[in-house]
Parts: structure tokens; C-alpha cells; sequence
């Protein structure tokens, strides 16, 4: 892990649809191996940031270096080097486990061998090698949204961004979800989360917090609650919300 | 190429776990063609006519009773005056009213000539037409009939030019050879535009898109991936509607089948690249059904399946050089019925090769991974 290159270099990014703008003036770096949490409302602009960071959509202004890349001109440079989970469910339900993994891994161009491998070794790991052969859809939302994860990193990315990875499903569930992220992360991959549940943000090293398309916080948990005089993420997140408003 | 082998394998899968594909496979072209070819017929049989006869002769009745006698008209009523008759027509019990004028035979012997009306409900002007055209036929040889013996010509004066038409490539004018080529012809395009084009549209709704955008995968192996799998099935249901045409209408099939799938994969290419451009505009599978639907009724109707397109006005046979259906429609019945090679369908295949070139450019430059 090395905490001082630079992973992700945001500089006044703006996204405006017509006269809205879903995100005004961003600035913000991320850390290599950093899990970075990207707090905010419903409609705050979460997801608008985190696609155009992906390659998905365009910024209307500012300088975004993502793993190095201009996110303008090198968008498919970028999507070799990112892994992307989103909250709208990303596998197919009418695939199997493995038929997941294989369709994944495959267009990333792994090698059918190390496909073969890398397939045994997630089942293995989310205890799914009994489920292999059973279809998305049969399967709980936790385990899916633990195998969409391992998927969304099958090509070793460097960054991997997760949009809301963990709606739906109860704090235990979530837990064992994010042991798989701080795995990843000490692999050496950074981790790029939105939540809105405070409970996640406890277990980022570092947050922003982000009101009606503007990032009005950003530091570590411990430096927050110190700042803004509160007992858990749960009180800064209100007390921010509500000065905003 | 193995990132396009990984997508074709997936899309075969999800294509055969999908309840509806095999019915849609096997099923629609059974009846199609079962049903529509015995539904778009344009032979007439059982035409009705009313009689209204006021001269009641020799020569009036020996008319009617030609008429009856032939295998198209039945006679549904004698009646006394012409608004009785009048009643057949708009009860639809009959179909065209003969009226004789007294003094018909009379003035036929005194004048050489005589008159008649004729009323045919034209509510259907090409079934009317037809009808008038057996008719008149009738009716023509019923006039040498008489000169020869009523009027007692000699039979060598009444002969005048003798007509033998000989029909080529449908020599019995079985409507069936006619029709069955054009419905295999809608059933190769109703496969292709909208399985194409539901399928992609499906990703867009259940938002896989999305994943599949952030990959580094380029946008014509995806493209290819959607193509590939309905252009496979899309010739399969050729094959079997062809299979079905033989066993059940004995079609025949002069043609090279080779030519015909040339033909086919060709016309496929733009059919599928029109479902897929259709599909990027779209965001439901409602919508690419509408507007499917809309283009199919534009394509059928002016692809000279039922109605010759030479005989539309000039700017619609202008508009039909967009019409892809247009192409096939002329090449698959010539291939089967005519034989013709890919040198005699020049035409038609290279119109459709510039077509399908840009339907599928469209399509892939219209599928943007980022917006």
C-alpha cells in the first residue's frame, strides 16, 4: 500500500443537466489502497460523480485524472483499470453463478486458464462452490451482492467504485460484505464506496460528505466527529444535512 | 475474438433459457404460414349474384344459367324489381345484381347489339374488379355462343383472334405459390427486427447495460455478440418455414437454396441492424414494440406482398428503395418460383448490402457507452 500516489485527482468537476447542476465544483483526491467513502442524500449527485469517474458519462467541466487517465479522452484506458458495481443489480438473473464469472472474466480478456483458477478460487472464498451451477436469481440479495463484488474485481483493477453496493440487506449482511472489501483493499486496491447508511462510513479511512450536488466535508471518521462535536458519523451526517438546508 | 466467443455463448444461453424463444421459434412460422397463406387469398370462388330479369327470354336465361353453370357463381335469388334485389346487396347475400331490360333479346336479333346493367358491390374494389373480370370473360363467350347458333353465323365468321395464354413460373395461378414466399419473407423479418431488438432493449431495463459499458469491451464485438445469435435463428426459421411450404403447399422451389440464404443472411443484416438501431433510441421493450410495429405495417404493406409494387404512384415506389422488405420480398419469390441467380438479383442484393452497412454503422455509432 502506498498512501501518497494519487489514485483518483478531481479538480472542479461540474455536471450540469440543462440549468441543474448535479455536481457543483467537486474537488477531491483519493489515496492509493485508500477506501474512500462518498457520503450524501438521495439525489445528492452521488452516482452522477461516480459515473463520470467511471467513463460512463461526460463532466460538463473540470479535470478528472482517474489511475492516471483524463477521463475526456481515455475513458476505455480507464475501464481496464476500474472494476464498477452499481445499486441497480449488475448481473444476470438468468445465468448461473458461474456462467457470471465466466461471461465477466471473459470479456475482461482473462486467460482460460487463470479463468478457470480465479472461478474456483471466489467460489471457494464466498462458500458458493455448492451453488455454482444455480441461476442469479435463486440465490439471497447478499450473496449476490457479495459475488457482484468479487466480479466487479476479477481483472485486478486498481480502483474499484461501488454505488450503493449494499442497499436492501440488513447490518450483518452488510458487515460480511465490507470484510470483502477491506480484503480487496489490502490486496492494494482502492476502494471507492457511496452509502448512505452511517454505519458504513465508520469503516472508511477517509469520507466526504456531499449536500445538493456540492461536497461540503472531507476527512477521516475520527476527524469529523472531533470537528463537528458528535458521537457517531449518524450525527455529523444530520447536523451537516441540516445546516444546508 | 474470444471477448465476442464469451458473448455469444452468453447470449445462446439466455436465448434458449428464455420460456417464449422455442415457441417463438417453432411455433410462429407453423402458423404463419398455415394461417395467413389460406387467409390472403385473392381467388374468388362463390361469387353471389341476384337476378332481376324483365325481358325473360331465351337468351337472358340462357346467361344466368352459364352463370351458375360455371364454378364461381351461384345464383342467391331471382327477384321482380331492381330495390328488392337491391336487399342482396345490402345484406351482403349477394354479391353483384344482373339486370335484364325488357325487350333485351328483341333488340339483340332486330340490332345486332343490346344492353345490360350490371351492379357489383365494389366495398372491396379488387374483389369487385375480379369478379367483373370472370364475369366479363362469361360473358364474352356467351356472345360467341349466340352468334354462332342463336343468330346462325357460321362458326368459322364468329372466330376471331384466338387467345391460349401460357403462364410461366405459376402455371396453374395457385395464389399459394404466390403468397408462401411472401410470408416466409415476414416471417424472416418479424424474427429479426424484434428479437434484436427486444434483446437489447432488455439490458437497457434491467440496467446490465450499464456493467457492460464500463468494461473495456469494444462496441462492435458487442454489436456483433447481439447480431450473430439471430441471424442463426433467424435462417433456421427460413429453413423451416421452406420445409413446411414443401410439405404442406408443395411450393415448388426452382432456385438454388444457396442463392436464397445469400440472400437471406444479407436482408437479415439490415433487418437486425434496424432492431438494434431501433432498440439504442429506445428504453423499454414497449416502446421497440411500437415502434416495431409501426415500421413492420409500412414494410409489409409496401413490399408488394399483396399488391404489385408497380402499380403504386411513382413517389411511393421512390419511398420503397428505403423499404428493406421491398428487396427480399421480389428476391425470394424470384429465386424460388423463377430461379434466378445473384447476377439476375444484382439489384436487390447490392441495394441490400449498402443498406445493411448503414443500418449496422448507425447502430454501433448510435450505441454510445458514454453519455
Amino acid at each position: 500500500m502506498n498512501q501518497s500516489i494519487n489514485i483518483i485527482e478531481v479538480e472542479g468537476l461540474s455536471k450540469k443537466f440543462g440549468d441543474f447542476y448535479a455536481n457543483d465544483n467537486l474537488n477531491f483526491v483519493v489515496k492509493q489502497g485508500e477506501i474512500f467513502g462518498f457520503l450524501g442524500a438521495n439525489g445528492a449527485g452521488k452516482t452522477t460523480a461516480i459515473r463520470i469517474l467511471c467513463g460512463l458519462s461526460k463532466p460538463t467541466s473540470g479535470k478528472i485524472k482517474v489511475a492516471n487517465f483524463d477521463v475526456y479522452k481515455q475513458t476505455e484506458e480507464i475501464k481496464k483499470n476500474i472494476g464498477y458495481m452499481s445499486q441497480k443489480f449488475s448481473l444476470y438473473e438468468d445465468l448461473t453463478v458461474e456462467e457470471n464469472i465466466e461471461f465477466y472474466g471473459g470479456i475482461y480478456g482473462l486467460k482460460r486458464k487463470v479463468l478457470k483458477e480465479k472461478t474456483n478460487e471466489l467460489l471457494k472464498k464466498l462458500k458458493l462452490e455448492d451453488k455454482r451451477a444455480k441461476l442469479i436469481k435463486e440465490i439471497p440479495l447478499g450473496w449476490k451482492q457479495r459475488l457482484a463484488f468479487s466480479i466487479a474485481i476479477i481483472h485486478e483493477p486498481k480502483i474499484v467504485f461501488l454505488d450503493e453496493p449494499t442497499g436492501g440487506v440488513d447490518p450483518v449482511t452488510r458487515r460480511h460484505f465490507w470484510d470483502l472489501i477491506y480484503e480487496a483493499a489490502q490486496e492494494g486496491i482502492t476502494i471507492f464506496v457511496t452509502t448512505h447508511y452511517m454505519d458504513e462510513a465508520e469503516y472508511c479511512d477517509r469520507v466526504s460528505i456531499m449536500v445538493a450536488g456540492k461536497i461540503i466535508a472531507l476527512d477521516t471518521p475520527d476527524g469529523l466527529k472531533k470537528t463537528y462535536k458528535s458521537q457517531n458519523m449518524n450525527e455529523v451526517f444530520l447536523q451537516l444535512a441540516r445546516t444546508e438546508e | 475474438m474470444r471477448i465476442i466467443f464469451y458473448i455469444l455463448k452468453k447470449e445462446f444461453k439466455q436465448i434458449f433459457r428464455n420460456k417464449m424463444m422455442i415457441p417463438i421459434i417453432f411455433v410462429m412460422p407453423i402458423f404463419q404460414m398455415l394461417l395467413l397463406v389460406y387467409a390472403a387469398t385473392f381467388e374468388m370462388k362463390n361469387i353471389d349474384f341476384a337476378v332481376v330479369d324483365y325481358d325473360n327470354s331465351k337468351v337472358s336465361r340462357g346467361l344466368v344459367q352459364k352463370l351458375s353453370n360455371s364454378p364461381f357463381f351461384n345464383i342467391a335469388a331471382y327477384e321482380k324489381n331492381i330495390d328488392a334485389a337491391e336487399e342482396y346487396l345490402l345484406h351482403d347475400e349477394a354479391d353483384l345484381i344482373l339486370i335484364f331490360p325488357a325487350n333485351f333479346e328483341t333488340k339483340l336479333v332486330k340490332e345486332n347489339k343490346s344492353e345490360m346493367q350490371i351492379i357489383i358491390n365494389a366495398i372491396n374494389g379488387t374483389v369487385a374488379g375480379i369478379s367483373q373480370g370472370y364475369l366479363s370473360q362469361i360473358l364474352a363467350e356467351y356472345n360467341k355462343e349466340i352468334i354462332v347458333d342463336f343468330l346462325n353465323f357460321e362458326p368459322s365468321l364468329a372466330s376471331t383472334i384466338q387467345i391460349k395464354p401460357r403462364f410461366w413460373y405459376n402455371p396453374e395461378l395457385n395464389y399459394k405459390v404466390y403468397m408462401v414466399p411472401g410470408i416466409l419473407a415476414v416471417l424472416v423479418t418479424v424474427i429479426g427486427m424484434f428479437l434484436s431488438g427486444l434483446n437489447l432493449v432488455r439490458e437497457k431495463e434491467l440496467g446490465t447495460i450499464e456493467q457492460i459499458n464500463v468494461t473495456p469491451i469494444k462496441k462492435h464485438h458487442f454489436i456483433i455478440g447481439k447480431l450473430v445469435p439471430f441471424l442463426i435463428i433467424g435462417l433456421f426459421d427460413l429453413a423451416f418455414g421452406l420445409f413446411i411450404a414443401k410439405l404442406v403447399f408443395d411450393i415448388p422451389m426452382v432456385g438454388s437454396f444457396v442463392t436464397l440464404f445469400i440472400m437471406a443472411s444479407v436482408y437479415l443484416f439490415v433487418v437486425l441492424g434496424a432492431g438494434l438501431l431501433v432498440s439504442t433510441f429506445a428504453d423499454t421493450q414497449q416502446q421497440v414494440m411500437f415502434i416495431g410495429y409501426f415500421l413492420m405495417i409500412v414494410f409489409i404493406l409496401m413490399s408488394g406482398i399483396f399488391t404489385p409494387t408497380e402499380s403504386m404512384p411513382i413517389w411511393a415506389q421512390k419511398l420503397n428503395l428505403l423499404n428493406p422488405m421491398y428487396y427480399f420480398m421480389s428476391s425470394i419469390r424470384m429465386i424460388l418460383l423463377k430461379g434466378s441467380s445473384l447476377v439476375d438479383l444484382q439489384f436487390q442484393l447490392y441495394s441490400l448490402i449498402v443498406y445493411g452497412i448503414v443500418m449496422i454503422s448507425l447502430a454501433v455509432w448510435k450505441y454510445k457507452k458514454v453519455n
